[in-house]
């Protein structure tokens, strides 16, 4: 054996050359699946959050019930119940149309980290939402803003400035918590590590698969710092 | 300079009354903080509240743009029932303007951006012209050259400054002032109250609450002094200071001025 062999070897370069391609596939997947359930997890965040604060009691009593249960029971368990409860009443969805989409593991992935994020999403904006002064809205009140305008110029900046760390806390955890949908047959980028470990029973894909979740990790925690820098920079004293 | 006034008032009609508050009463919980309030204001007058903390003074102007809800009586502002549904006053309301005790500027917003907001999301003004508007309201309180800072930059008299500009920029026609000057540093409150002058002196309806007795003798058409949430005294500055009627008053001015 070579030098060049045996390094090739030890770092598990073939497993790249078979499995490279996949690799990248999976690693799109998961992009893909944290990218549109955080985004959409969200927006209803926001909502969940408004209703929680709102003075409507029955309003506030279902979205703390929503966030209760979501916070409460394991993602997994919220993903089996949707993928295989709701995928056995296929008669009903197919009744309904929908089959389409509770037998597809792709969107039952989506639907379940859509609403587990929301809720831990919803926690934070409340935060946030909790943080702006009551003499701002007054202030906005005088001015004769209405409503809608307060919120988009007045509440949420201020709300996303106080979020923004907690928020990257959650995509964080999103991404790392996305392996799991390997466990319903989903190919991302754990799905295809499983796989490779399964053909080859070389355990570096493991590794290899580590090491680009902690790369993919580090660019959202620089992201998140660069934007936190720009949504504070109201904090800092001027170099004027 | 008494009987000049007095000729004016022959010759012109009488100012139109722009406020205008009937047997107004609110409670907080089981305690009535306003009893029964009445109170005309006519345009340009300038009137300085003043009176003991918890007498009702703040609550009373908080009322007049509803930022606090009037449980009792009636109010009306600009010839709109202020007191009905939040709809109906909306209009009127946007021609009065405050200032508050803690500046409340919109953090996030630099200077020119905070005098921007209103104008281009309430009146429907263009940027450009809002701009100009808010740089020119700037330059009159002093403070235009730090239009890019954010308000955190800026010291507590600065701040104030902007919030007047800012509440000018929507061309009140009445501005209600809620102790502007009690967060500021001592030598922050002339600055202040130079531009509140100023304010006076261009014709503004100006209701403020304040305990600058010195500012109230200087500007002020008429001092409404409370206690216990009634308007006690009703005059014009040289009475209330120097032959005030209530011992309330008497007691009040005794302290204040010291």
């Amino acid at each position: 054996m070579t030098a060049g062999e045996r390094f090739a070897e030890w770092f598990g370069l073939e497993l790249f050359q078979r499995y490279g391609a996949q690799l990248l596939d999976g690693l799109l997947l998961t992009l893909q699946l944290v990218a549109l359930s955080s985004s959409v997890g969200m927006v209803l965040g926001v909502l969940l959050a408004l209703g929680r604060t709102s003075r409507w009691r029955s309003l506030q009593y279902g979205c703390r019930a929503y966030v209760y249960f979501f916070r409460g029971s394991p993602l997994l368990a919220q993903l089996f119940l949707i993928y295989y409860g709701l995928g056995s009443f296929h008669g009903f969805w197919r009744d309904l149309g929908l089959w389409g989409w509770f037998g597809d593991p792709w969107f039952c992935a989506l639907l379940a980290f859509t609403l587990n994020t929301a809720a831990y999403q919803a926690e934070i904006f409340r935060g946030g939402l909790l943080s702006v002064p009551r003499a701002h809205y007054e202030a906005a009140t005088a001015l004769g803003l209405n409503r809608t305008t307060t919120f988009f110029k007045v509440t949420m900046p201020q709300v996303l400035i106080v979020t923004v760390g907690p928020l990257g806390n959650e995509l964080i955890l999103i991404i790392k918590a996305s392996a799991i949908v390997s466990l319903v047959t989903l190919l991302d980028l754990m799905g295809v590590a499983k796989l490779a470990f399964s053909r080859t029973f070389d355990f570096q894909v493991y590794v290899w698969v580590a090491l680009v979740y902690l790369l993919v990790v580090e660019c959202v925690r620089r992201g998140v710092n660069r934007l936190d820098r720009r949504l504070t920079q109201h904090l800092r004293p001027t170099d004027e | 300079m008494g009987s000049s006034m007095q000729l004016k008032r022959l010759i012109c009609p009488p100012a139109p009354v722009v406020i205008d508050v009937e047997g107004l009463s609110k409670w907080y919980g089981p305690y009535q903080v306003l009893h029964g309030i009445d109170l005309r204001v006519v345009q340009g007058e300038r009137i300085v509240l003043c009176g003991t903390s918890g007498s009702g003074k703040s609550t009373l102007i908080r009322c007049l743009n509803r930022l606090e809800p009037a449980q009792q009586g009636r109010i009306q502002v600009l010839g709109a029932d202020v007191s009905a549904s939040p709809t109906h006053c909306r209009a009127a309301l946007r021609e009065v303007g405050m200032v508050f005790q803690g500046f409340n500027l919109f953090p996030h917003l630099t200077v020119l951006q905070n005098c921007v907001l209103a104008p281009v999301a309430v009146r429907g003004m263009p940027r450009d012209s809002a701009q100009d508007q808010a740089m020119a309201l700037l330059k009159k309180v002093g403070i235009d050259q730090h239009w890019k800072k954010y308000p955190s930059q800026l010291s507590g008299g600065q701040q104030q400054r902007v919030a007047i500009a800012r509440a000018l920029c929507m061309a009140p026609k009445i501005m209600l002032f809620d102790e502007p000057t009690s967060a500021l540093d001592p030598e922050a409150v002339g600055e202040v109250l130079d531009v509140m002058v100023m304010l006076a002196e261009s014709g503004m309806t100006l209701l403020c609450v304040t305990h600058e007795m010195g500012f109230a003798r200087q500007v002020a058409g008429r001092v409404l002094f409370l206690d216990g949430g009634r308007i006690i005294e009703d005059q014009p500055p040289e009475a209330f200071f120097t032959a005030p009627q209530t011992p309330r008053a008497q007691a009040f001015l005794a302290q204040v001025l010291g």
